[in-house]
């Protein structure tokens, strides 16, 4: 088991480490900033200082290193775009809004998902399952940000019930969340309602009705928790979608949060910030397979974790 | 009481033809492929001939904002409306469908070959060539797709090709994965070890032994990616990252309308490229279920 964890971590930092290369080629790839950030007429005394300033007239090699070391620090350099400003200070200013509107959207998922993935294994082959089913179909068909401008027309536009976007007030997260969960819900549905499926044709389920207990209780109790293991590999998956779905939501309803601020930053080609938000985006996904990895093997004590 | 029943082989001359090719043809999935005939197929190959107007260059300003003909003010001249420039939306999205098809097609087919190739090496020969594939396999899903896609084009400027490659470049790993775990199992059997024996090489097992029993998996799994592949270029061109203007690519058409939808001056322009969406993804889909529950039952969700 601890050798399991070691062998795991070992992999996240290799995973790390190549994904630091990846966005360190990319943020170069993206075009030079002397383009957007110099007048036009600007000497080419002025281009080399601008070079010597950020450190451009630096072998390739030599500037990976720079910013790999530099990286480890959380330190990105000072963003391009904004003056004054540090790149990882402005994603840790726009995160918050991120991480709230992901948490509300992940909460819903959950909260939809969970309930009707159960009903429909305990109710299986009938109307309520059938309708789950189309349900998941249509969840896993629709893409996020048409729902998300319905989701305006009909709730904000029709019928004045909810902001068209921003972040004043409490009402602004309750379209934006439907909006970012409405993709994860299909999915996790689907795994909690086969994942139910399996437990409830075990023998521990017989016997805990045998023994008289309540329905309910058999159900939402002891067949549920131990369903939940498959479930929760999808949450490291969810992370990143709910990372990758809040660039949209955060397009779609004009919010301020770390999605914008990526899309922001690539047009003006800010490459300190860039490199953050993807270094933040890819250490928060790695982070959560980890966790996931390591709760699994704790949870599921079949897996056998000798050969990682 | 004499009750004869009718046993199939009596029933079937009385039947006649007719309910004879229904009862065939409902073995298939009929809505689904008749849906992508419809909106999918037919209008990419024959959009000049039967969409009404020219996608781009018959707008009038006149016309802007016509909503759809059942709506208060609409016309038989513009069946969904106009945007606005007074372009027919009904004609954009008909030529729309030619991009989708494109794109989905070819990335299928680019990063099936890739994945399949990588994942039959990984899971044959095992040991570090397998480490290093799946640790590969393991920084791709690690980088968030669209922020990839974004920086490129920042560079590259929007294009098919950046769409083609970002799009594949994530969607390798799955079929990587997916192989890998079927050759894993595959690869143990008496024929394999048979093959080996009588002299035959790593390329011919793996080409003529191993490839044809994980090809139905791979059928599988490309028509259950092509959904996928959709959306995710529908998302690309919403954020300007995928098929540049003025093409009438479905995302882009969601996304011109957004602006005007959140003003309440025009609904029409999102609602119905966005429903021509969902209605193929959700057709390929349907599709991809029936060939798994035909093609590969073992993977069948209970």
């Amino acid at each position: 088991m601890q050798r399991f964890i070691i062998v795991r971590c070992f992999y996240a930092i290799i995973v790390l480490f190549a994904v630091s290369i990846i966005v360190f080629v990319l943020a170069r790839a993206s075009g030079n900033p002397i383009d957007t950030m110099l007048p036009l007429d600007a000497t080419p005394e002025q281009q080399q200082a601008f070079m010597e300033l950020w450190g451009l007239d630096k072998s390739y090699p030599e500037q990976y290193f720079d910013f790999l070391a530099n990286a480890f620090r959380g330190d990105f350099g000072d963003s391009v775009k904004w003056a004054d400003r540090t790149a990882m200070g402005l994603v840790i200013e726009r995160f918050p809004l991120t991480l709230k509107l992901g948490a509300v959207a992940i909460g819903i998922s959950v909260l939809i998902a969970v309930p009707i993935g159960v009903l429909s294994a305990v109710k299986k082959d009938t109307i309520f399952d059938l309708n789950g089913k189309v349900f998941a179909l249509l969840g896993q068909a629709t893409p996020p940000f048409w729902l998300g401008i319905m989701l305006i027309w009909i709730f904000a536009v029709e019928v004045d019930w909810f902001p068209t976007g921003g972040d004043e007030g409490i009402l602004w997260i309750v379209l934006p969340a439907i909006t970012l969960g409405w993709f994860q819900v299909a999915a996790l549905m689907r795994l909690v309602r086969s994942a139910m499926l399996e437990v409830l044709e075990t023998e521990y389920v017989t016997l805990a009705r045998v023994k008289g207990i309540q329905e309910w209780k058999v159900i939402w109790k002891h067949c549920l928790r131990n369903a939940s293991i498959p479930p929760l590999t999808l949450f490291g998956i969810l992370a990143a979608q709910v990372m990758t779905g809040a660039i949209v939501t955060e397009t779609v309803f004009s919010l301020p949060g770390t999605g914008n601020l990526a899309i922001e930053a690539i047009r003006g080609r800010d490459y300190p910030v860039i490199q953050a938000v993807v270094v933040l985006f890819a250490v928060i996904y790695i982070g959560m397979n980890l966790a996931v990895d390591i709760l699994y093997a704790y949870l599921d004590p079949r897996i056998r974790y000798d050969r990682a | 009481m004499e009750v004869s029943l009718p046993t199939p082989a009596q029933a079937e001359p009385r039947a006649g033809r007719l309910s004879r090719f229904v009862r065939e043809a409902r073995r298939y999935p009929l809505v689904p492929i008749l849906i992508l005939v419809v909106i999918l197929i037919i209008p990419a190959i024959f959009a000049p001939w039967i969409a009404p107007y020219h996608p781009i260059d018959d707008g009038s300003l006149p016309n802007r904002l016509k909503p759809p003909v059942w709506a208060e003010g609409g016309t038989w001249d513009h069946v969904l409306g106009t945007d606005k420039q007074g372009r027919d939306i009904l004609s954009r999205i008909i030529h729309g469908a030619k991009y989708v098809l494109l794109v989905s097609l070819s990335v299928i087919f680019v990063s099936g070959v890739i994945g399949v190739s990588l994942g039959l090496m990984a899971g044959y020969f095992g040991g570090w060539i397998d480490n290093l594939i799946m640790r590969g396999v393991d920084v791709f899903l690690a980088i968030p797709a669209i922020l990839l896609a974004l920086a490129l084009v920042t560079s590259r400027g929007p294009s098919f090709g950046v769409v083609i490659f970002v799009i594949c470049f994530i969607l390798w790993s799955r079929y990587a994965r997916q192989v890998r775990g079927e050759v894993l199992t595959i690869k143990n059997q008496d024929f394999v070890a048979r093959a080996r024996v009588i002299g035959a090489s790593h390329f011919r097992v793996i080409v003529r032994h191993i490839l044809p029993n994980v090809f139905n998996t791979i059928i599988v799994l490309a028509t259950l990616q092509v959904g996928f592949v959709i959306l995710l270029e529908a998302i690309l061109s919403f954020l300007g990252a995928g098929i540049p203007r003025p093409t009438p690519a479905w995302g882009l058409l969601v996304s011109e309308g957004r602006e005007l939808v959140i003003s309440g001056k025009g609904w029409q322009l999102s609602l119905f490229p966005g429903v021509a969406i969902v209605l193929v993804v959700l057709s390929f889909n349907l599709l991809g279920d029936w060939l798994r529950d035909r093609l590969d039952p073992k993977q069948r969700n209970v």
